[in-house]
């Protein structure tokens, strides 16, 4: 099912033409295997289009922050910005040696909840009181503060504040300049809470590498439980997991995220950043992996192995993989039955347009749109296109990290991965270490990449090719279901989870086809609305 | 909220720790919703639209679509002129709405946008409308968000045209669920009366499935009837902190009488209800209503052994605690806890008032307040039920008292929206829950020896 020039300028056709100059950049539709084609991204959203985008503070707190589940993280502004990111990111954490129950913190919600007088006198000494209490009452081990809009404008130094909070409490107290305004959407912030995080707390642990073959996850925010799933299989191969960051993380991990051998990055936009820099300033190599479907794990698993100079690990993951795949393949049938043949749209976060792909071929279907709200073109052409992308204005206002090798703790890739410089070269011929292919390259003829993707856009083009399922977000579900096409939100898991790894293909799977088959679907017209047998007119 | 929280008594000063209030836009984007025909438009980073769409689409379960300016640091700098021009003229073109309800963000306050200059001096599609109300989300709640909004629906769009007043009541029915309005609605109906409810969200954020999707569907106050409000005899403004800047803006501007009355939660504030309907439409009550009110009474009789004397803490917004905790004295329980997140003196008069006059002498009532405090004076002296929002859920969970979830937003539960809890039918819906929630707290905690099948 592909679309045609007519149709999609029928789309477009209810654009004032410079938006429609605009949007045609953002819309791609894949030309054939060979094509090399160019996607617009991250760019500015056109003011009175309808975007699913959100901003800087909800990339920074909302995404990669807020996990984090033993720090308080104070928002500091009006209160709405705190609340609308408590507890809607369904980012699992438990208590563990690392952080016993009473200095978990991610039920909560700090604000300094700014009135109209502070807007005018500045809000620092609030802030400092707020933080001076909530270090009373809860004894946190650190402190984030993230700046909302107004802050910036107002220019209250929130750098100061921490670091003298910082110097009165004896913890640390970060500060994330994230005012919701900067950069063009979620990506900014994303951007700067790496970058604090590696300048400030990365490499503050003294931990040494525990156990064998040591990694880390990054980008997996433990929604539904993920992280878990990923964990499970992981130390059941033989893998010590180090850190997940963000998901379900401790500070004192966070810390000591230095201490493993390879990185593992889950979602490329959020946090690419950690991962490359990390490369540069402790030579930790990197490997883009995707555990959301069953192929996608195995052939993820298969790659993270060969990483290390071990055959027994290669075997071990192969025992697993063998092992899972025959635990879940039996329930799986009954699902692939009902899903083979069947078509979706795919509109969600930094990699998971891309991740669920796979997942859906798994199950016999085909995904014909796909986007992002938030990605850069890396993301869907892959890193290769990185050097050509010309930084504008919104790009520029998000600070570079610039660093150096660590002088005690850098070590070139193969001594990570405790094997020798030749093996390491030949390692880097079969493993696309530090790189990420990007959505393009996964995608086929026809189908279609959309990047800030709006609401007009996916009306016309569910109205045109009438996908058996939608993935999305909270806002597009149910506008989805009004057209007749069942929504799963891929953010929130419609609260069922895991659908990473193994047993997450199965849950995903059952929720997929539940949502397809659920009886109302085919009870949508009232009986009197249909021609009588006898003919006449219907009642309504 | 769980472990976490202090064992001993702890106060803090400032900011708030759970708040039990969300900001302004969130309001006024809802009660834009009322409006027939109408996209909701934020003024400022889109980050804060996305927000409010996402909380209000998780609390109604339905579409919920509003564009923004979408600032980035140029437009915090020079202002916003630009980009809420170049929306106006997007919005018009693309997504045709009849109406086009700005209202402002922290940000756009804050540098100090002057949109109604900004609305005059763009191009707005003849027959086509663009109202606005500032909402700085450093001052009030969503609930005062909402008040303003309505109030802009006042002063943008109604009209007296100097005639004679038509025998019509106006209905603000305040910040309440779409289920609520249809209810309020409905019993005026029944009494014959002819009325005009704005904002009226019904068939909009309950609207049916019926496969054919419409951007804007049939439900809302169409402006013709905002405008042909100035006209009306009297305006019922149900709720002091959601519905009375418009009404006394109605007054104002188009000399309609303002009755201020509570949003009708319980029997005595739908008993005003109905009598406010009633003297001001010159109509009787009918029958079928006064055996509505009767099976309440029949009800709070036949059940008061399962809820009288039990202490409960109440929470959400102002215009739902305040008459909500009259029923749950009319009940014969015991708020010994009244809380609010948003501020205002009157808050706290209106709740002590009817706590004296109950007698209850041993309580705590705050406005302005936070879930922490609420969760520190539970813990101080248990109460038996919690009746506020999801986020009561927490607290719920660590002291180990059922909740039974009431007001705005409700997040992990369905249906809600669409199930009054105003009118005679609302209070058997309040006491059905509140009844239940403490049986089966008694069923799960009873011996096997007490355990009983009649109760």
């Amino acid at each position: 099912m592909t679309i045609s020039d007519i149709e999609l300028e029928q789309m477009y056709s209810r654009y004032p033409d410079k938006v429609k100059k605009n949007r045609k950049k953002h819309i791609v539709v894949k030309e054939g295997p060979e094509a090399v084609q160019k996607i617009e991204a991250n760019t500015r959203t056109i003011p009175g289009i309808l975007t699913q985008r959100g901003c800087c503070y909800a990339g920074c707190k909302g995404v990669v922050l807020g996990p984090i589940k033993d720090m308080a993280h104070i928002v500091h502004g009006p209160v709405g910005c705190s609340y609308y990111a408590w507890g809607t990111r369904r980012n699992k954490a438990k208590a563990d040696e690392n952080t016993p129950p009473e200095k978990m913190f991610s039920t909560m919600a700090f604000t300094t909840d700014m009135q109209e007088s502070d807007i005018v006198f500045g809000g620092e000494k609030k802030l400092m009181t707020m933080i001076d209490e909530v270090v009373k009452i809860f004894h946190p081990r650190a402190i984030t503060i993230c700046a909302t809009c107004p802050i910036g404008l107002i220019g209250d130094d929130i750098g100061a504040v921490a670091k003298a909070a910082e110097a009165k409490h004896g913890i640390q107290v970060l500060s994330f300049n994230c005012e919701g305004y900067k950069g063009v959407s979620q990506s900014g912030g994303h951007h700067i809470a790496n970058n604090n995080l590696m300048e400030h707390v990365i490499g503050r642990g003294t931990r040494d590498k525990v156990g064998k073959h040591v990694v880390n996850i990054l980008g997996e925010y433990n929604i539904g439980g993920d992280g878990w799933e990923l964990e499970r299989i992981l130390k059941d191969i033989g893998y010590t997991v180090n850190c997940v960051l963000t998901g379900d993380s401790s500070y004192l991990d966070i810390q000591n995220l230095h201490a493993a051998q390879l990185n593992l990055v889950q979602c490329h936009r959020s946090i690419n950043y950690i991962a490359e820099m990390m490369e540069t300033k402790y030579g930790t190599p990197w490997l883009k992996v995707n555990f959301i479907g069953i192929e996608a794990t195995i052939e993820s698993l298969r790659q993270v192995a060969q990483c290390f100079d071990d055959e027994e690990l290669v075997q071990r993951t192969e025992e697993i993989i063998a092992r899972e795949v025959a635990r879940i393949t039996p329930s799986l049938e009954q699902y692939r039955k009902i899903c083979t043949g069947k078509t979706a749209f795919t509109l969600v976060g930094g990699s998971r347009s891309h991740h669920y792909q796979y997942l859906l071929r798994d199950l016999g279907m085909e995904v014909v749109v796909a986007g992002y709200e938030f990605a850069h073109r890396d993301d869907y052409e892959g890193r290769e296109v990185i050097p050509t992308i010309v930084a504008d204005a919104d790009q520029k206002n998000i600070p570079e990290l610039h660093l150096e090798p660590d002088k005690e703790l850098f070590e070139e890739g193969h001594i990570h991965l405790s094997m020798s410089q030749e093996k390491f070269e030949e390692l880097k011929k079969r493993v696309p270490l530090s790189y990420y292919g990007g959505m393009y390259k996964c995608m086929k003829e026809g189908q279609i990449m959309l990047d800030d993707f709006n609401h007009h856009e996916i009306e016309s083009l569910i109205e045109m090719l009438k996908p058996d399922i939608f993935f999305s977000g909270v806002r597009d579900k149910y506008v989805t279901h009004k057209m007749g096409v069942p929504a799963k939100q891929l953010h929130s898991y419609d609260y069922s989870g895991p659908y990473a790894g193994f047993s997450g293909a199965l849950v995903f799977a059952r929720d997929v086809t539940n949502a397809m088959t659920t009886p109302a679907w085919k009870m949508l017209d009232a009986p009197w609305d249909a021609p009588a047998a006898s003919g006449g007119a219907p009642d309504a | 909220m769980l472990e976490c929280m202090p064992k001993q008594q702890v106060e803090h000063t400032v900011g708030k720790i759970n708040p039990a209030k969300t900001c302004q836009p969130i309001g006024a984007m809802y009660a834009s919703l009322g409006i027939h025909g109408c996209l909701p438009h934020s003024h400022g980073s889109q980050g804060c639209c996305a927000y409010h769409r996402m909380h209000l689409s998780r609390h109604f379960r339905d579409a919920v679509l509003a564009t923004s300016s979408s600032f980035t640091e140029g437009a915090s700098v020079f202002g916003g002129a630009a980009n809420l021009k170049t929306s106006i003229k997007n919005v018009f073109e693309i997504y045709q709405p009849e109406v086009m309800a700005v209202h402002t963000t922290c940000l756009s306050e804050t540098i100090g946008d002057d949109v109604p200059t900004m609305i005059r001096q763009s191009e707005v599609p003849e027959g086509k409308y663009v109202i606005h109300a500032n909402t700085p989300s450093y001052k009030g709640s969503h609930v005062t968000g909402f008040s303003n909004m309505c109030k802009a629906m006042v002063t943008y769009l109604a009209q007296y045209d100097g005639g004679m007043r038509k025998e019509r009541v106006n209905i603000l029915p305040g910040f309440v669920n779409p289920g609520d309005m249809r209810e309020m609605k409905r019993i005026a109906q029944e009494m014959g009366v002819d009325f005009i409810m704005y904002p009226d969200t019904t068939d909009v954020l309950d609207s049916p499935l019926t496969s054919k999707y419409e951007m804007y569907p049939k439900g809302g106050a169409t402006v013709a009837q905002i405008k042909d409000s100035g006209n009306s005899k009297a305006t019922l403004s149900l709720g002091a902190w959601s519905s009375d800047a418009a009404g006394v803006a109605l007054q104002e501007k188009c000399g309609v009488a303002c009755i201020p009355l509570h949003i009708p939660i319980g029997l005595k504030a739908t008993d005003e209800y109905i009598m406010a309907l009633r003297n001001t439409a010159g109509v009787k009550v009918p029958s079928t209503l006064t055996v509505e009110r009767g099976q309440v009474i029949d009800t709070l009789i036949d059940t008061h052994f399962h809820y009288q004397g039990k202490k409960v803490a109440v929470f959400g917004d102002p215009d739902t605690v305040v008459p909500l905790t009259e029923f749950l004295i009319t009940m014969g329980m015991k708020p010994v806890y009244v809380m609010t997140g948003t501020p205002g003196a009157a808050f706290e008069d209106q709740t002590c008032k009817m706590l004296d006059e109950a007698n209850i002498t041993e309580r705590k009532i705050k406005a302005e307040g936070d879930l922490f405090d609420l969760q520190m004076w539970i813990k101080e002296a248990k109460v038996d039920l919690l009746v506020g929002t999801s986020y009561g859920k927490y607290i719920a969970r660590a002291e180990d008292i059922p909740l039974v979830r009431v007001g705005f937003p409700i997040l992990d539960r369905a249906v809600h929206p669409l199930m009054p809890i105003v009118g005679y039918r609302g209070c058997l819906r309040l006491i059905e829950q509140i009844s239940n929630a403490l049986l089966d707290r008694r069923d799960r905690d009873s011996l096997d020896e007490d355990y009983e099948l009649v109760m």
